[in-house]
């Protein structure tokens, strides 16, 4: 959403040029979600609602207190409920905050066509940039964690930004500041890092043996981390992915096939190029203004 | 509360039983968290479902609606068994050691003195042994039988672990892993705190429900003690004000009462409410009744409340019964003896109980006033919204004047929180269209009735005429003075015994203790006197400085009475005056007087002087048995919700709470399990607040339609989906709504059969941006609380049935 200096950036979407990254003193940032002191009470949600002006339908009732039921452009953080019997027949009532989690390096900026599109700030904040935002669907595609939304009204790709905004002024998000039981948290990496710590001590002292930090190594690491009771079952928790990667699609297409596909692009100019001069520009035939009507009738009837 | 929200940090046990702390009061939830982080506390949870408190709860029991004091009464029993009590607590501080007067007993769910016909008690036999001076007799060694705790321990030797999974549902191993954490509370330097709510409240035993927990704290010695008391979360941020200024029918401000139709003089008013000590040199607090009375006289009649008219006495209205609240008020506007109804800050539409009788006895008004922020059910109540609110107004002759108010944003004032604090706050924004404060609205209403009254006459036009009304602006009191006039000031130079001028004439009073029975001091409420003084507005203040961060910020706001923030806290020391726990010491004894965080409650006598530390009672101390204080009986004892799939297994004859007031056309419209056989309950979602914030279009995304919540078994049982439609139902009404099928409902073996539990969350509707809905008193049963008459909205029978969605 919000277009900070372009020295912020240590990333930028579908662009050869370097990031200036001269701010890379800056510390990364995280916010730490610790399930097992939320309530679920979505605050967070309102407060998410609140600072970015953002209001979706009002929806129905769907068999869950998920409301709305899924993500998308007008909602950008979520809170979902699982109700799991545990190992030992006893209830228990999962409860986590779902958006956007800000990886270390992300699917959804390597996948995307767009320049500029997407970036990543010297915090590790991973933010759309609307304004360069074609609307393919790529980051969607490209995003682990399902998260990415593109609106059908505007055709931009929506997600949490992380405050952007409010951390760039030195104010932490506004969920963080929402969250009643600081079950919410947001400072340095290492601090929310070093602080989950201490709560996984908690944890397995009330039981919880295999309470621990998500921060999935999948992804780089994530800026957006949960500690959870049942670290080891991650999926446990709405899906949440045991093991986060990057779509092999995304890695193929950027690791391989992009340079194979530029180099086909600019093999195609050159060939063109080199038509053009032997044997002059092409004309436009009647026959091809045909197909061209053709074709713009089909896709206009399609959609 | 006894304690205040950051104290609860200080817990080592939070227990949420009667209430759903993590829902209903998030915000507030964060100290349970503290708990639990900062004090290594443990989170119990028992209620019918698992709620979002249960989530973070490290032990999670579930009970049957309406069982709380069989569950509570076991606990009882388990601690005196195992003797796990504060010995010296329970001793010095309770009433375990006084003699209960023979003649006094219980027998088949029955106190002594039961009147069948009247359904109330002579009372008489719930007292002490007293001796030739009036004074209790008492056996510190508990040799004899009649001593309380030893009438406390038969009372309650039938809550068996056995009995009270029989009655509750819930099961033994649970039941007993709860009883071990209560009792590890028990040690002078360990806390239990209990928060509770509207789950204990709405029941027809709901006093007894908070009583049977005010015993097990005074038997674990928590009362008064950091990280302990007795914690009642209040609902609305304004409530716990609601009830300190008397807003309730046999109320006056600071928990005075209004005389009865049989006290025609003052001086027979007075007789009952003496107060004498029951033990030699207690204090007895409520011996200044007088004063409080005096000065409460003054402020509303001011030179016109005189000696000689027994400072107006004769113009306070006078009761014919215990008690006009909501359901007789209903219940009489029903039958067309309520003609005029002026609704001031509420949507009983939607908030009483029998939604049908409600919308009838609206219907039969020559006339309602409705004074409210938002567009409410109950204003609307005339049109027809579809099945929702199926009204005919052609048939309707009710007049409505809607007159919009003011929000608490939108002006200046005090709310009082759950805490006791007196909060001010002020005037964020200007009300929208014609919107106007409460106090302008009332204003007004007054000034013309009096008008008519002058010119017109009138049966009896002398309590309206003589009111003071002492604004610099009659038309609009600014809230300042009313907060002023509560505080109370000096009518003329108040002077000590050495004739030295104290306060002089038209002074602020510092607090109660100045007030005087003769006319020279006025005070609109006592409790709240010392909170406007001449140093200034104290409930303005803001410094949020917490010395050794004990959770009692003394200079934040100010808190009723006398700025204390911890009630009783006498007894968070020892008799010789050291405190149970050093390491949380609220006040002691430091050899000549009384120091430490909080204001002591407590008066300057010296530990030898063996003054007891709850003042306000006239033994001077925690009362195990209550003498004559509640309708049904000076124990708690289990009785049966009204509408009940269970028979009473302790007294089958005497099922439900015989104390209980029930009108004959509400008794005809209680269902039986034959016809309806699950257990309702209602309850709020975090998402909404009662029926306001469905206004909102936030709150309306994130909860937007009606639903009901049932358990898997019973789904199945009725082939119900999971977010299909059902049909439910009971003997006063039904409401169409999708089912939740929930892993957090389960079915419990009450007496051997499995009582299925139905939740009803209470928040929709037929105004507001929320989608349409029933509202859950659609079912609720029309009966209260045998003390408060608080309807019993926590457990009723209804049915469930699977049916096709409705046409849109």
């Amino acid at each position: 959403m919000s277009n900070l200096q372009s020295q912020d950036y240590i990333r930028i979407s579908a662009t050869t040029l370097t990031p200036p990254s001269v701010r890379r003193h800056e510390q990364e940032v995280a916010k730490l979600i610790d399930v097992t002191r939320c309530i679920g009470c979505k605050a967070c949600q309102a407060a998410c609602m609140e600072w970015n002006d953002l209001r979706g339908e009002v929806g129905h009732f769907e068999g869950t207190y998920d409301n709305p039921l899924d993500l998308d452009p007008n909602t950008w953080t979520l809170m979902r409920f699982t109700e799991w019997d545990n190992d030992q027949g006893n209830l228990e009532w999962l409860i986590r905050k779902d958006g956007c989690m800000h990886c270390e390096d992300p699917g959804c900026l390597k996948a995307c066509p767009a320049p500029g599109a997407i970036v990543q700030y010297a915090n590790g904040i991973v933010d759309f940039i609307s304004e360069n935002c074609i609307g393919c669907g790529y980051c969607v595609k490209g995003c682990p964690f399902n998260i990415p939304r593109v609106s059908k009204v505007d055709h931009k790709s929506y997600k949490c930004t992380l405050c952007s905004d409010r951390v760039t002024v030195g104010r932490e998000p506004a969920c963080v500041k929402a969250c009643p039981t600081g079950a919410i948290m947001f400072g340095s990496k290492s601090d929310m890092t070093a602080w989950a710590g201490e709560r996984v001590i908690d944890l397995k002292a009330r039981g919880f043996e295999n309470a621990g930090l998500y921060d999935p190594p999948g992804v780089g690491g994530t800026h957006v981390m949960y500690v959870l009771h049942h670290a080891d079952r991650p999926s446990l928790y709405a899906g949440l992915p045991d093991n986060p990667k990057i779509s092999a699609l995304v890695e193929v297409w950027k690791g391989f096939l992009k340079p194979l596909a530029v180099a086909g692009v600019a093999l195609a100019a050159v060939a063109g190029f080199f038509h053009w001069i032997t044997l002059g520009p092409n004309e436009v035939q009647p026959e091809d203004e045909a197909a061209a009507a053709k074709l713009i009738n089909d896709s206009q009837g399609r959609t | 509360m006894t304690n205040t929200w950051q104290d609860i940090k200080n817990a080592n046990v939070v227990v949420v039983m009667g209430g759903n702390a993590a829902e209903a009061h998030p915000c507030g939830f964060k100290w349970v968290i503290e708990a639990k982080i900062e004090n290594g506390a443990k989170l119990v949870v028992i209620d019918p479902r698992f709620t979002r408190t249960a989530s973070v709860a490290d032990v999670y029991v579930p009970i049957r609606p309406g069982a709380d004091i069989a569950f509570l009464s076991g606990v009882i029993r388990y601690l005196l068994e195992k003797d796990q009590i504060q010995h010296e607590y329970v001793r010095a501080y309770t009433n375990a050691s006084l003699i209960v007067k023979d003649g006094f007993g219980f027998e088949d769910g029955l106190f002594t003195g039961y009147d069948e016909e009247k359904r109330t008690y002579d009372k008489s036999s719930w007292d002490y042994e007293k001796d030739d001076q009036g004074f209790a007799k008492v056996d510190d060694t508990w040799q004899n039988p009649r001593c309380v705790i030893n009438l406390l321990r038969k009372h309650v030797d039938r809550y068996t672990p056995e009995m009270v999974s029989r009655i509750c549902g819930a099961p033994q191993d649970k039941f007993l892993q709860i009883c071990e954490l209560f009792a590890s509370c028990s040690p002078p330097d360990k806390a239990l705190t209990s928060l509770f709510a509207l789950g204990w409240t709405q029941h027809s035993v709901g006093a007894q429900n908070i009583r049977t927990m005010a015993m097990v704290q005074l038997l674990l010695g928590n009362i008064g003690v950091a990280g302990g008391g007795m914690n009642a979360l209040r609902g609305h941020s304004n409530i716990q004000g609601l009830t300190d200024v008397g807003l309730l029918s046999n109320a006056m401000p600071g928990y005075l009462t209004l005389p009865r139709d049989t006290e025609v003089t003052f001086d027979e008013y007075m007789k009952t409410r003496l107060f004498k000590p029951l033990r030699p040199g207690q204090v007895s607090y409520w011996q200044n009744y007088r004063k409080f009375f005096v000065s409460f006289q003054k402020a509303i009649y001011g030179a016109a409340a005189t000696a000689d008219n027994d400072w107006a006495y004769d113009w306070l209205p006078k009761l014919d019964i215990p008690l006009y609240d909501i359901i007789a008020a209903f219940e009489m506007m029903n039958k067309g003896e309520m003609n005029g109804y002026i609704c001031q800050g509420f949507n009983p539409l939607q908030a009483f109980p029998d939604k049908g009788k409600i919308r009838a006895a609206l219907g039969k008004l020559k006339y309602l006033v409705v004074m409210d922020p938002l567009d409410t059910e109950t204003s609307r109540f005339w049109e027809n919204f579809g099945p929702q609110n199926p009204s005919d107004p052609a048939s309707i002759q009710t007049e409505v004047f809607q007159l919009p108010t003011t929000c608490f944003a939108e002006e200046n004032g005090a709310l009082v929180n759950s805490a006791r604090w007196l909060q001010w706050h002020w005037k964020a924004a200007p009300p929208p269209g014609q919107a106007q404060a409460d106090i302008w609205i009332m204003s007004g209403l007054f000034h013309r009735l009096r008008e008519m009254y002058r010119k017109d006459g009138g049966a009896f036009p002398d309590p309206l005429l003589n009111l003071t009304w002492d604004y610099i602006n009659p038309v609009d009191p600014d809230p300042e003075e009313v907060a002023k006039e509560m505080n109370g000031r000096a009518l003329a130079d108040l002077k000590d015994a050495s004739g030295q001028i104290l306060v002089k004439a038209g002074q602020q009073l510092d607090g109660f203790a100045q007030l005087r029975d003769d006319g020279t001091t006025m005070s609109g409420c006592w409790i709240f006197s010392g909170s406007y003084t001449e140093k200034g507005n104290q409930m303005a203040r803001r410094d949020a400085s917490d010395p050794r961060e004990a959770g009692i910020a003394p200079d934040w706001a100010w808190a009723w009475p006398a700025n204390r923030r911890i009630l009783y806290n006498r007894a968070s020391a020892d008799p010789a005056g050291k405190p149970w726990n050093p390491a949380k010491s609220i006040i002691e004894w430091n050899g000549s007087k009384w120091v430490g965080l909080d204001v002591p409650d407590y008066t300057a006598a010296a530990p030898s002087e063996n003054v007891g530390p709850f003042i306000m009672n006239s033994e001077g101390m925690g009362r195990l048995f209550a003498l004559d204080q509640m309708v049904e009986g000076p124990f708690p004892e289990h009785y049966e919700p009204f509408e009940s799939p269970s028979e009473n297994v302790l007294h089958p004859k005497v099922r439900n709470n015989p104390a209980a007031r029930v009108y004959a056309d509400d008794r005809a419209n209680f269902g039986t399990s034959a016809d309806f056989p699950y257990v309702g309950t209602t309850y709020r979602l975090t998402e909404q607040f009662h029926f306001w914030t469905k206004h909102a279009l936030i709150n309306a995304i994130l909860q937007p339609e009606e639903f009901v919540e049932i358990g898997e078994a019973l789904a199945k049982e009725k082939g119900i989906e999971q977010a299909g439609w059902v049909r439910v139902s009971c003997k006063r009404g039904a409401m169409i709504c999708k089912a939740y099928v929930t892993k957090r409902i389960k079915p419990m073996t009450v007496d051997g059969k499995p009582t299925h539990v139905v939740g009803v969350p209470l928040h929709w509707g037929f105004t507001g941006q929320a989608r349409k809905g029933y509202g859950a008193n659609t079912l609720t049963p029309s009966v209260g609380d045998a003390n408060t008459q608080t309807p019993e909205f926590k457990a009723f029978l209804v049915n469930v049935e699977k049916v096709a969605a409705p046409v849109a």
